[in-house]
């Protein structure tokens, strides 16, 4: 084995760094774009978005450094104290907090607010890779299940209580981390036959799928008999009984659900992104708004400031969440997908780099910043092409917002950090 | 299977999925994608004059005038202090909210029209307190102003576009106006010209931020062409004014070109009550389709009605070319024709020759019914089946620009009707015969014609075997119009060697037959008159009424200037109103004025009205209505 060097950058995923460069450069364009006034003539100007965020960029810079400058080891020594932390901190905002957008996820220092929501990510990261990494540990064990869960959904919880259920929903990203370490796959199926069920009931309404989903369970029924031979019968039919029950309890369930515990606001979102209803005022007008600004961009884009919708700040929100909607218009198909494709690469590198890891450390933590990485992704761009509901979590990288860039750049970082020590260590 | 399989397959469909949207989003829809009908983008159009229209002298017979419409954009709109806007604009609230709506529901971010044609003293007013209001503003627009209150028909009218065309279609906004019927809709393209757009950028509080790409996507309008018609307005007027107090249609044509040197439908309207505020109030009484003048109705163009007695002379060109009979052949006539066995198959006849031979030139002159009905028979029967010697005689009859549209540049028409061989197969199951459909032979029965085919067939025999598709646009900006349907010759089927015996046979009429009574001096006039037996179901029953009175005639004899038909509703013989209308108007076109000895004959017509016997036919509405109650 040879000896580390104490050359900080040893090591390091050069392809990692290059596509963290392109996104937070480009991004900040975009950013430029949206913000940018006919008055504006100063990049340097702290009073306007995009020169903030070019602090923040700049300032990200010895961020990096900083997190490079340590051991790897020391992540993985000190993980549960950076957690606690992070519970602290999620805490110390119901009193502390600032109330923006109606959550208390915001503490104020003077002109600056910092989300803490932003930073737990990465620090939840490093507790299941923590605890996931002792070789006791088995994932098969409903005990170490439970243990798990509560490593991933306490800070969840208290994000939600803030109240920002959008930044928690990202925490269900953790599943996939989990199933890689051997928690069963039931767990996501199920998660993702409701959703849909859900989804179709509310659509086609509560009758029709009844008839639809008992029609199919019969026929599996019959199939089964057919199969089996009596001897099944005798055996199940109370599993296949109680199949039908819960079927149907289910679908009664999300009806009454979605009739009764849901407000109208809800429905209307529902309604609004399923096509049921068609809206470009009230609800659906961020969506609407934001899928004309792409559709206007065409092929090659406007150009950069030239996006005339940018320009006329058409689509709300437009340089935090909605970042992407400038990236369609002013740079066209080739432009947005070109984003998608590097996004992908990138959380595909990190699977790969994770993959080579002899530490299951390393492993698991690598696990986790491509599966946030690649919730943020999917539901944010999901969210403006208009194919997810309205959920507000930023882009990473391309977002403004100092938290959002320093939050994944600390994610990112430490990864590439522990990364680059893989070879050296043991 | 390795443990990073469910990620990457994740990463990849993910990828997949949104690479698809966009490209549904950018490449399938941003084709389509129209970067004007966008909010972040504000068009001010620059709008063209519309063309003028000139008479074939060059009279003006169509021109402008500027009028000015308050517009609405609902999305701009901020709360406002609406007693005082409707005060304003002088509108009660229930109007605002109601036009607001409309508005709103066409589309919140487009303009559309709030109030229409404002008078002028308002104009100014308003143009100084609606800076205050949001999202209303003034429009400039031109509409139409007419000098001549003449040939409404011909002309047409513009009116705004429907709100589906304004959606759909690049060329027009809502509000906007367009040719609705007539020249104005037949020339839209030509006479609307192009309007001017130039672009700008605005942002989402609708302020203007600058032009939209520095003004290149910005376009000059192009202004409309100017028409020039092959109506002679004096002559339209003067028809017009002969047919006061008559219902019916006269259309004339310069045998030569195809022009069409008048167009009258009676009664007609003043083309400008269609111009202005009042406009929607009387565009609901001229077409109410209850009104019995149905004064938006071109007889002229779509009245179709059997022909009567001036189709004896198609029979007699069709035999002359079959070769079925000669100038020569005579048949005898016995107070009129007995084509079956049974009492009443028998055709009467007024020619009042009775049992002494008869031929073609006689025949014409005096209308002899036996003639014609022993004429067609041997037509039908020249060829082995009846369906085939039909057809044959459609094909001669279509040839003459009868039976279909004949392509008149006015956007409405009728084709009238011709049958061919199928239609009585269809009709009698092939168990038929050349005296089945006998009235075929003077004009009556199934045959249908409108008046500008009778006067286009006229036009063909003035010119003995050709005609010019008849038009009304004569220049386009001053250039005669190239238009190859307008002016190649059409040739008919039949020779020209037999008009001859049949021009001089229409000559007969005027000279000693039904028209004697018309003549003018110095003017040889050919023509020939006839009636059209009609029907009508006055309060559920079939009833015979005073027939129509139908005239086709040319002048002079030879190289003809002007060939016409005129049409009479319930006018009785057509010597009695048809053919002095019509020598009055060959005399004016020819020699400009009417003669001193003519000038009774003039006196009587422009006196005459057939009011009471319309009165007569009125449906019984109001009793109908009363009774209910």
């Amino acid at each position: 084995m040879r000896q580390e060097k104490n050359n900080i950058f040893a090591g390091i995923d050069w392809i990692l760094v290059f596509f963290y460069v392109i996104f937070v450069g480009f991004g900040w364009l975009n950013i430029y774009a949206t913000s940018k006034t006919d008055e504006d003539t100063q990049i340097f100007d702290f009073t306007t978005k995009y020169g903030k965020q070019l602090l923040w960029v700049g300032l990200s810079i010895p961020l990096i450094v900083f997190i490079l400058f340590f051991n790897s080891k020391f992540y993985e020594r000190y993980a549960s104290i950076f957690y606690l932390i992070a519970i602290v901190l999620l805490l110390l905002l119901f009193p502390f907090g600032k109330e923006i957008n109606g959550a208390k996820a915001w503490f104020n220092f003077g002109s600056m607010s910092l989300q803490p929501a932003e930073f737990v990510k990465a620090f939840t990261s490093l507790a299941i890779a923590k605890l996931l990494s002792d070789r006791q540990y088995n994932l098969k064990l409903v005990k170490n299940q439970i243990k798990a869960f509560i490593v991933v959904f306490f800070p969840a919880i208290l994000i939600i209580l803030q109240p920002d259920p959008g930044s928690a929903l990202i925490y269900l990203s953790f599943f996939l981390v989990l199933n890689r370490e051997g928690l069963t796959l039931n767990y996501i199926i199920f998660g993702v036959l409701s959703i849909s069920l859900f989804i179709l009931t509310i659509l086609f309404g509560t009758e029709i799928m009844l008839i639809w989903l008992f029609s199919i369970l019969t026929l599996i029924v019959i199939y089964l008999i057919f199969k089996g031979g009596k001897r099944l019968i005798r055996f199940n039919w109370h599993k296949i009984l109680i199949t039908y029950l819960m079927v149907g309890l289910f679908i009664y369930g999300t009806g009454f659900v979605y009739e009764n515990v849901f407000k109208q606001h809800h429905r209307d979102r529902f309604e609004v992104l399923l096509g049921m209803k068609i809206d470009t005022k009230n609800i659906g007008y961020n969506s609407y708004q934001s899928e004309l600004t792409i559709s206007s961009g065409g092929f090659f884009g406007k150009g950069f400031l030239n996006g005339d919708i940018t320009r006329g700040n058409f689509v709300p929100e437009q340089h935090t969440d909605y970042i992407f909607s400038t990236v369609g218009e002013e740079w066209g198909f080739l432009g947005s997908a070109l984003v998608i494709i590097i996004f992908m690469l990138m959380i595909a590198r990190i699977i790969y780099l994770s993959e080579t890891h002899a530490n299951k450390f390393g492993r698991i933590y690598g696990y986790g910043v491509a599966s946030i990485l690649f919730f943020h992704v999917t539901v944010n761009i999901g969210m403006v092409v208009g194919l997810l509901p309205t959920v507000g979590i930023p882009l990473p990288f391309f977002s403004y917002g100092g938290s959002s860039l320093w939050g994944f750049t600390i994610l990112l970082f430490i990864f590439i950090r522990l990364d680059a020590h893989k070879n050296y260590d043991w | 299977m390795q443990k990073s399989f469910l990620l990457y397959f994740l990463i990849s469909l993910v990828g997949i999925i949104l690479l698809g949207r966009l490209f549904q989003l950018q490449i399938v829809k941003g084709v389509a994608f129209d970067p004007v009908r966008n909010a972040s983008i504000k068009i001010q159009y620059d709008y063209p004059e519309r063309g003028y229209i000139y008479d074939r002298n060059g009279r003006l017979l169509v021109a402008n005038q500027v009028s000015y419409d308050v517009m609405v954009q609902p999305n701009q709109v901020k709360v406002l202090d609406t007693i005082e806007f409707c005060k304003l604009l002088k509108i009660e609230k229930e109007g605002f909210i109601i036009r607001f709506k409309r508005a709103e529901n066409y589309a919140p971010y487009l303009p559309s029209v709030f109030l229409k044609q404002l008078a002028k003293e308002d104009f100014a007013y308003l143009q100084e307190k609606l800076h205050k209001y949001n999202g209303f503003y003034i429009q400039k627009r031109i509409i139409r102003d007419y000098p001549i209150n003449a040939a409404a028909n011909v002309l047409g009218y513009i009116g705004e576009v429907n709100e589906e065309k304004a959606r759909n279609s690049n060329d027009y906004e809502q509000g906007e106006l367009e040719g609705k019927e007539g020249v104005e809709r037949q020339y839209e393209t030509l006479l609307r010209g192009v309007k001017g757009k130039k672009y700008f950028n605005r942002n989402r509080f609708n302020k203007v931020t600058g032009s939209y790409k520095n003004g290149l996507m910005d376009t000059l309008p192009e202004s409309g062409k100017d028409l020039t018609l092959t109506i002679d307005i004096e002559l339209q007027l003067y028809a017009q004014q002969l047919m006061n107090g008559k219902r019916g249609g006269i259309v004339a044509i310069e045998p030569s070109t195809g022009e069409i040197l008048a167009l009258v439908t009676s009664p007609s309207y003043d083309p400008n009550m269609l111009v202005g505020r009042d406009r929607s109030k009387n565009s609901t009484i001229l077409m109410d389709p209850n009104n019995p003048e149905k004064p938006t109705y071109d007889r002229a163009l779509l009245a179709s009605y059997p022909p009567g007695s001036p189709f004896k002379m198609m029979n007699a060109l069709i035999a002359l070319q079959e070769k079925v009979i000669t100038t020569e052949t005579t048949f005898r006539c016995y107070g009129g024709y007995r084509y079956g066995n049974k009492a009443n198959n028998f055709m009467k006849c007024h020619c009042g020759i009775f049992d002494s031979p008869i031929a073609l030139k006689t025949a014409i002159a005096r209308s002899c019914n036996s003639y014609f009905s022993n004429t067609y028979k041997k037509i039908i029967e020249k060829k082995r089946k009846p369906s085939q010697g039909l057809d044959n005689w459609n094909k001669h009859i279509t040839s003459f620009g009868l039976g279909s549209y004949l392509g008149v540049d006015l956007p409405s028409g009728s084709p009238g009707m011709i049958p061919d061989g199928k239609y009585y197969d269809d009709l009698y199951k092939h168990r038929w015969s050349a005296s089945t459909n006998i009235s075929n032979a003077i004009g009556q029965g199934e045959i249908a014609t409108t008046p500008i085919q009778l006067a286009n067939f006229t036009a063909a025999i003035a010119n003995r075997g050709f005609f010019y598709t008849p038009h009304v646009v004569k220049k386009i900006d001053l250039k005669p119009i190239k238009n190859p349907d307008f002016i190649i010759k059409k040739q008919t089927t039949v020779n020209s060697e037999y008009f001859e015996p049949v021009v001089e046979a229409m000559h007969e009429v005027f000279k000693t037959g039904t028209g004697r009574w018309s003549q003018v001096n110095g003017i040889e006039i050919c023509g020939k008159t006839g009636t059209s037996e009609n029907f009508v179901r006055i309060n559920g029953y079939k009833q015979q009424l005073v027939d129509h009175s139908i005239l086709v005639a040319f002048a002079p004899k030879e190289n003809p200037k002007i060939a016409l038909a005129v049409f009479v509703e319930n006018g009785g013989y057509g010597s009695t109103i048809a053919a002095p209308i019509t020598s009055l108007i060959i005399e004016k076109y020819l020699n400009g004025s009417i003669s001193e000895e003519n000038k009774h004959r003039e006196k009587t017509i422009l006196n005459m009205s057939l009011q009471d016997i319309y009165n007569l036919y009125k449906p019984k509405k109001q009793k109908i209505a009363s009774r209910k109650e």
